[in-house]
């Protein structure tokens, strides 16, 4: 018996269907079992086109005002204390007056203002030299702003220290784990040979947590959208007179500062 | 030839040093490491099973990490995942460990027996294990 053309591809596609079929039926019931786990964004996360920060200096009285947003912050974000000044590692620290806003200090300033120690840390710049030379891309700025870390991928080259004008960036010289005093378990701590700084707690935002240094500023520190112009943020920067750190570099910082009391403002 | 024996004996030496690993290592060999699952967390679970299955995660739960990692420091794409009628964060240190509580006997078990260093604890921090 002789099968002809037209009956042999007749069986030829029959089969194929069913064979096809077949092998859709078998993984079914033998690949699907492990497909329980369920991702989800979580809900209460804040989101924002560009985060920024005001901070206002005249609500900076104490030594205590200072440590308080301080130690919030490196103590959750395990960053250590080390003995050697030299291999010092900050996330957020102050400053003098005249290093803070070195080309717009002046001589004959207020006082008080002259020798007010200044709250920094990262800023978060719009245009961030930082992510522009490092090689890696361990440095990359986020869609909302946020210029970060992925510090697997850091090699401790130090060109984002070099090309940061805010000294914003710390060297692992050495070490950190012996140096942090209470470790924070949810966090991760660095190891020696990276560089690392402030994330604007890129980790509290995605849980619906405003960052450690502005809850504990007690209204010091405003965090809010610059783009919403309904944003707290947006609000004070309309009704009271802000500076920016070296702006004529150009790299559009997201901090903004108010300096002095209400009564001359 | 000249000096045979001095070579004869220097090859047997020389054969002898270079096979020494072999002989040295023969009959003790390492048993094929288990991973252990039986932590508190774990024992709590309705269904007992990872975020792939057990096949997929012995082979590929390192580029699984990666994939995470890249994820959530890069798109910002911090999810909760949940499972076995609990809710867990797509993390290493806040995820995965808070069931795999036991690094020593899931983690280092297989990582020792395949001599692989990796550097996740040089940064995260481990669960602490009780010390029994």
């Amino acid at each position: 018996m002789s099968v002809n053309r037209r009956d042999f591809l007749k069986y030829a596609g029959l089969s194929t269907i069913l064979g096809l079929g077949g092998v859709s039926v078998i993984d079914k019931l033998f690949r699907s079992e492990a497909e329980a786990a369920v991702f989800n964004p979580i809900p209460e996360a804040l989101s924002a086109e560009r985060w920024a920060m005001v901070i206002d200096m005249s609500k900076f009285k104490t030594a205590d005002d200072y440590n308080r947003v301080i130690n919030a912050c490196h103590s959750i974000h395990n960053v250590p204390e080390l003995e050697n000044e030299k291999h010092e590692i900050k996330w957020i620290w102050t400053e003098k007056y005249e290093n803070t806003f070195p080309h717009q200090s002046d001589e004959y300033i207020n006082e008080s203002i002259k020798h007010q120690p200044f709250m920094v840390f990262c800023n978060h710049c719009a245009n961030p030299p930082c992510v522009r030379v490092c090689p890696t891309k361990a440095t990359f700025k986020r869609k909302d702003g946020i210029v970060m870390m992925d510090y697997h991928r850091c090699i401790g080259c130090r060109f984002c220290m070099a090309a940061c004008p805010f000294g914003a960036r710390s060297f692992n010289w050495e070490d950190p784990r012996p140096f942090i005093k209470n470790k924070n378990l949810d966090f991760p701590t660095r190891t020696k040979g990276v560089v690392e700084k402030c994330n604007f707690c890129a980790e509290r935002l995605a849980k619906g947590l405003k960052p450690a240094c502005v809850e504990a500023s007690g209204g010091a520190l405003v965090f809010g959208d610059l783009q919403n112009p309904d944003s707290e943020v947006r609000r004070i920067l309309s009704s009271r007179y802000a500076i920016r750190r070296k702006p004529e570099l150009g790299t559009g910082p997201s901090l903004y500062y108010i300096i002095g009391g209400n009564e001359h403002a | 030839m000249y000096n045979r024996g001095n070579i004869i004996a220097g090859l047997v030496i020389f054969a002898g040093l270079v096979s020494f690993p072999v002989y040295y290592n023969m009959g003790k060999e390492a048993s094929i490491p288990e991973p252990k699952i039986d932590t508190p967390v774990i024992q709590q679970l309705d269904k007992k099973e990872c975020v792939e299955s057990k096949s997929f995660m012995r082979a590929n739960h390192m580029q699984l990490l990666n994939d995470w990692r890249d994820s959530v420091a890069r798109e910002g794409k911090r999810e909760l995942i949940t499972l076995g009628g609990k809710v867990f964060e797509k993390s290493l240190q806040n995820g995965c460990m808070k069931c795999h509580s036991n690094k020593k006997e899931f983690c280092d078990r297989c990582h020792s027996y395949a001599n692989v260093n990796p550097y996740c604890w040089d940064c995260h921090i481990a669960p602490e294990e009780n010390k029994t």
